[in-house]
């Protein structure tokens, strides 16, 4: 299971950072999207049963070893809704960009067009 | 009560940017409301710098969590020192006066989002949990994110858009760092990762997450290589709002650096110190070329952020009390300078109409104490005794040469004249020479710019004449920095008090 899951963030790596190296405007931000769920499961990957115990005490009052660590989760929880919310931004502010003169092209986003 | 103390900073602006968002608020009761809490919250950081200052650091664990379990805040020195400049900075930037175009519908909206600002550097300043940072950072940079293209010109889109990408993707980066090291130690409380990491036999296998981290606060830090959103995107928000990220936004990456690399990711632990160097030597060399190129007042200054950004990271490469001190004292200072002149050079803006400064001319002899505003902040940034900035650049270089880093002293030393020589450059077009046919200077200026630019640059003075009384504030915050035991203390036992 955690080497399908390391494969798999790796693959999300290398898509997003190929996406994030082109040029056009919307790859860009499929990348940036891509890159999100990669790092939200390279968190999950931390809450493995490892050496140590996670901080949930069985009935008897002792650490139940073998059980998920629950806090990557919480974290991953927040880092999605805090992706989702700038992603949405992001997406609003390149399609104010698309408006008007079209710029999809982000060689084109470093240019001086006048203030 | 000291409890109180501790969080006032974080619940003085939320109280606010609730406030400010209640319906049917006239555009006059919200700045009210901003201006008073903006007092407010000055009044609250410095009693909390007095506080700490005698009585040593305080803690402040959220819903009486103990650690490692809870999120804690701490207020070390270095934090409330941070603090009590970031609030001067915020109370200066609202009596400057921050206002949308006539036309702005919701004036109330541009305090909720500064003052959400200062809730996220406020949190990150104070926060002793590393996912607890990030949440803070993603505060900050939301509410800057907004106030970057709030305009909607579209001159501010594209600059907009390459920063909140890049911050994106440094955010990703740190979540990656900050999931790897909790992987490896199983706690995200800094103390605690300072305890563990300690007590490992292969403390080397966090340098992963320290790389990520590095290279994370690096981009919001605008460090070369990461340096490419800021020139492009300061100069277009609004000046009050660019005084504001110009002070603030870049340092709070510079305080995580400084906070994480000095108790997390230690040199110790085998993170290459050297290579920030020189990191930091390409960033003087490279902010401050730009610098010399430029003819917009505000993205000349925007490149000499970058530049003096390397003088306070090369500091924290070179390690040792004396270098961190100078730091700390650079940080400080630096905020304060930049501030005033991004205010000075939106004032040049809004009386000339244009930013180009060949435009511009003989302020000098029309408005002198424009002038004086300017030339404060301008010869402390070049580093002219006994301005602050000199005093900032004795000490780090005088750390340079306690530890033999000599190509670091001459690159500080070449840069330190091209700053003074972009300043005079300034200097010479906008307030020297004759104002050239057809400028306009007199047109209208909104807000209240010259108490703004005075408060600032009084502090810039204090900074400069009373130096050694803020030395020594510096001095203990890095011995704190260089000794964590005590932090470790105040955190995971209860604190001092």
């Amino acid at each position: 299971m955690t080497t399908a899951l390391a494969i798999l963030i790796g693959l999300l790596f290398a898509a997003a950072t190929y996406c994030l190296l082109r040029r056009n405007l919307m790859r860009v931000l499929i990348g940036i999207l891509l890159l999100s769920h990669a790092v939200n499961l390279l968190l999950m990957s931390a809450s493995a049963p490892l050496t140590r115990n996670p901080a949930i005490l069985g009935p008897d009052g002792q650490p139940t070893p073998g059980m998920a660590d629950p806090l990557p989760q919480a974290l991953v929880l927040t880092a999605i809704v805090i992706g989702f919310g700038l992603s949405v931004f992001t997406l609003v502010l390149a399609r104010s960009c698309f408006r008007g003169k079209a710029i999809d092209d982000v060689r084109d986003l470093g240019k001086e067009d006048g203030s | 009560m000291n409890d109180l103390l501790v969080i006032s900073p974080i619940l003085v602006p939320l109280i606010t940017v609730i406030a400010c968002l209640l319906p049917g608020l006239s555009r006059r009761a919200s700045d009210t409301v901003s201006l008073f809490s903006a007092f407010v919250l000055v009044a609250a950081c410095v009693g909390l710098l007095v506080q700490v200052a005698s009585h040593g650091t305080l803690t402040l664990r959220a819903g009486s969590w103990a650690p490692p379990f809870g999120i804690v805040l701490v207020a070390d020195t270095l934090s409330v020192l941070m603090l009590a400049i970031s609030s001067i900075v915020a109370l200066a930037v609202l009596i400057y006066g921050v206002r949308g175009g006539e036309e702005d519908s919701s004036p109330g909206h541009l305090h909720v989002l500064i003052h959400g600002l200062m809730l996220g550097v406020n949190g990150s300043f104070l926060t002793g949990d590393l996912f607890n940072l990030y949440v803070w950072f993603e505060v900050m940079l939301i509410s800057s994110f907004i106030l970057m293209v709030r305009e909607g010109k579209r001159s501010q889109l594209p600059g907009g858009l390459s920063y909140v990408l890049l911050n994106l993707l440094a955010s990703a980066l740190f979540l990656s760092g900050a999931g790897l090291i909790y992987g490896k130690l199983g706690t995200l409380n800094l103390a605690d990762m300072a305890s563990k990491l300690g007590a490992l036999e292969d403390p080397d296998l966090v340098n992963t997450s320290g790389a990520l981290i590095f290279v994370a606060f690096a981009a919001k830090a605008a460090l070369f290589p990461f340096h490419f959103w800021l020139p492009a995107s300061y100069h277009r928000a609004a000046p009050a709002i660019s005084a504001l990220f110009a002070g603030l936004l870049t340092k709070v990456g510079v305080y995580a650096l400084l906070r994480l690399f000095t108790l997390v990711f230690t040199p110790d632990n085998g993170f290459s110190s050297t290579l920030i160097l020189y990191f930091s030597m390409a960033t003087m060399v490279i902010g401050v070329l730009g610098a010399v190129a430029q003819y917009h007042i505000r993205r000349l200054l925007a490149f000499h952020i970058i530049s003096q950004i390397g003088y306070m990271t090369a500091g924290l490469a070179l390690g040792g009390e004396l270098a961190l001190a100078a730091v700390i004292f650079y940080v400080i200072h630096h905020i304060a300078v930049k501030s005033t002149l991004f205010l000075v050079g939106g004032v040049l803006e809004a009386r000339t109409g244009t930013a180009d400064i060949r435009q511009h001319g003989g302020f000098y002899k029309s408005s002198p104490l424009l002038a004086l505003c300017f030339l404060i902040p301008a010869f402390s940034l070049g580093g002219i005794p006994p301005l602050s900035g000199f005093w900032a650049k004795l000490n780090l270089l005088q750390a340079g040469v306690e530890t033999e880093h000599w190509l670091f002293i001459g690159t500080a030393l070449v840069v330190g004249i091209l700053t003074l020589f972009s300043m005079i450059k300034i200097w010479n077009e906008s307030f020297w020479k004759a104002p050239p046919e057809g400028m306009e200077a007199d047109r209208p200026l909104s807000g209240r710019p010259y108490p703004a630019m005075l408060l600032l640059c009084v502090l810039t003075l204090v900074f400069s004449l009373g130096g050694a009384f803020v030395f020594k504030l510096a001095k203990q915050a890095a011995t704190e920095l260089c000794d964590p035991s005590g932090y470790l203390n105040a955190v995971l036992k209860g604190g001092a008090l």
